[in-house]
């Protein structure tokens, strides 16, 4: 089996986040992998190691397209059990929206399917940055693929991908033939953490740089130019205060409900 | 005028809440015209048409439900070219944001998702990192499509009358061809309760609770609100992941949120610290949610939540 997992290096949502410069960008200092990710590359390994594993040939490829920091995600993939990394580094991939990220992410799944045809495209279920979900079903319908999106349970057999897909109001099974785009939820599996092992054997693991150029896309299709969106003001919501902070005596729910009672909210 | 089309899938017997939203945004837009999708009854067509709705756009094929989001952004991409539409609503959902995710590619439209208010010249609000900032985005496309957050305006009445004019539209066959199939459907039991994304109200408990949401639940009944809950509590199994709201489950913003035993952590507080009202009860002093809280008690959720249900019931009598 060969698989590509879409793995992002976002600033670590436990820290202060800002954004910055006149494009309003992610300021990335102090960013990891992003704990959704995580979710997709366990799926990935343990749907491999269920066929023999890497010794038996299959490939789990971490993808990641970012500046030089992005080689980092990438690293801890490999860590955790990614075969291989490639990372798609252009100054020009700067600012891009979800459409044009999109956009340079299927013509490098295109140039990886090359020498030997993809089975699927796994990712998270948004990143922990952008939030907006909006990568995966795009990626699906410039490559012509069916997305098998937000999957709490995964199966791959005879050729097609099964999964479990819940919404609001029912509990879905979604089948599609291979290849396919997949995302998965945070209910899918206990994402694993890297071990001395994995650690040592990563560094054995080649990681290759791809740029704009080598996967076909012209600087102008992608970053600010090539978005169809554009982010004009942001503003830091200020920080919400601490109100009344009582301790309970006895009589605190009667409290509550008079603090409800003054806010009009019963 | 600027014509706008409103996606509503499967309305049902009666429009829903946030398809009156999404309608009054479009009609403080341009002209508005809505796609459907799925049975249609006399009832909510005259519903769409009092509410502004000039024209109903309805896929040539019936079973679009069969697919996952391809062949619906299909029908919708064919009913923008009928239209004319230059801004396309949709719901938040996960369906809605993946459906305008695919429809944006095929009109190369900008997509915004999570928006909470859109201005006349279309530029859209919405907050970002976690709710930490609120930034303006504009689609710098000729057509704009943007998911809109329930409980972002109040629903207004419109001053439309006339029947709307039904126009069917084909969805093109290859839609199909490539899409992931729904090969099985289970309904979820209904709780009665108002849904989470949508509540005015919002009670919440998490590892506090220590496996009995019954406290938790009777305040959220006495005051007419939907039940959430932390990941730790649904991680724990002590309530289904539909309930779970923060980073990684729901995004709220409810009038008022009432977070019991739950310490307030970035997971946590990324999915709903722009509540309006935040309540907090936690045994723990030291919470971080009493950071964010309007009024905190520190005290057990067991002896406060039932003196406040109490309360209520004797209030309301």
């Amino acid at each position: 089996m060969k698989i590509i997992v879409l793995v992002k290096h976002v600033p670590d949502a436990q820290l202060d986040r800002h954004l910055s410069g006149e494009d309003y960008t992610t300021d990335r200092a102090d960013s990891i992998l992003s704990e959704l990710d995580e979710y997709a590359l366990e799926a990935a390994l343990q749907l491999t190691e269920a066929r023999g594993g890497a010794k038996a040939g299959n490939q789990v490829i971490a993808l990641s397209m970012g500046p030089a920091g992005a080689v980092n995600a990438i690293k801890k993939s490999l860590q955790i059990g990614a075969t291989e990394g490639v990372h798609l580094r252009d100054d020009a991939l700067a600012g891009s929206d979800a459409a044009a990220t999109s956009l340079a992410l299927a013509a490098a799944v295109r140039y990886l399917s090359a020498d030997s045809p993809v089975d699927l495209v796994l990712t998270g279920m948004a990143s922990t940055d952008g939030e907006t979900s909006l990568v995966p079903a795009q990626l699906a319908e410039r490559l012509d693929l069916p997305q098998v999106t937000f999957a709490s349970e995964l199966e791959v057999d005879g050729g097609r991908v099964i999964a479990r897909r819940d919404s609001d109001t029912h509990y879905d099974t979604v089948e599609a033939p291979l290849p396919a785009v997949v995302s998965v939820t945070d209910q899918i599996n206990e994402p694993r953490f890297p071990n001395f092992k994995g650690i040592i054997a990563a560094k054995r693991k080649t990681i290759t740089t791809l740029t704009l150029a080598e996967i076909g896309v012209d600087p102008s299709q992608v970053g600010k130019a090539g978005s169809w969106t554009a982010v004009q003001t942001a503003a830091e919501r200020p920080p919400r205060t601490a109100g009344t902070i009582i301790t309970d005596e006895g009589d605190a729910g009667i409290k509550l409900v008079e603090f409800l009672a003054d806010q009009k909210l019963l | 005028m600027a014509k706008v089309l409103v996606f509503i899938d499967n309305p049902g017997q009666a429009l829903k809440k946030s398809s009156l939203e999404l309608l009054t945004i479009a009609r403080s837009l341009g002209e508005t015209a809505v796609a459907v999708n799925g049975p249609l009854n006399d009832d909510a067509a005259a519903a769409l048409g009092a509410n502004g709705a000039t024209a109903i756009f309805r896929p040539s094929s019936d079973d679009l439900d069969a697919y996952l989001v391809g062949p619906k952004a299909a029908f919708l991409a064919a009913a923008v070219a009928s239209s004319g539409a230059t801004t396309v609503l949709l719901e938040n959902s996960f369906d809605g944001k993946e459906i305008a995710a695919r429809l944006g590619i095929k009109l190369r439209a900008g997509v915004i998702t999570d928006v909470v208010a859109v201005d006349p010249d279309g530029t859209a609000h919405k907050s970002v990192l976690a709710g930490s900032y609120t930034t303006t985005a504009k689609a710098t496309t000729a057509v704009a499509v943007l998911t809109v957050k329930p409980n972002s305006v109040t629903p207004e009445t419109a001053a439309g009358t006339a029947s709307p004019e039904v126009i069917t539209v084909d969805v093109p066959e290859s839609a199909s061809a490539v899409a992931a199939r729904i090969t099985g459907r289970k309904d979820k039991p209904a709780s009665g309760r108002p849904d989470l994304s949508e509540a005015r109200i919002i009670v919440a408990g998490g590892r506090g609770v220590d496996g009995d949401f019954g406290p938790v639940e009777e305040l959220a009944d006495a005051l007419g609100a939907a039940v959430g809950a932390s990941r730790a509590a649904t991680d724990a199994g002590w309530i289904g992941h539909d309930a779970q709201v923060g980073q990684t489950g729901k995004t709220v913003s409810p009038q008022l949120y009432i977070s019991a035993g739950i310490s307030g952590a970035i997971q946590q507080k990324a999915g709903m610290q722009t509540a309006k009202v935040i309540v907090a009860v936690n045994k723990d002093a030291e919470s971080p949610v009493f950071e964010i809280a309007d009024f905190g008690i520190i005290g057990d959720l067991f002896e406060v939540l039932p003196q406040a249900t109490q309360e209520i019931k004797k209030r309301k009598g």
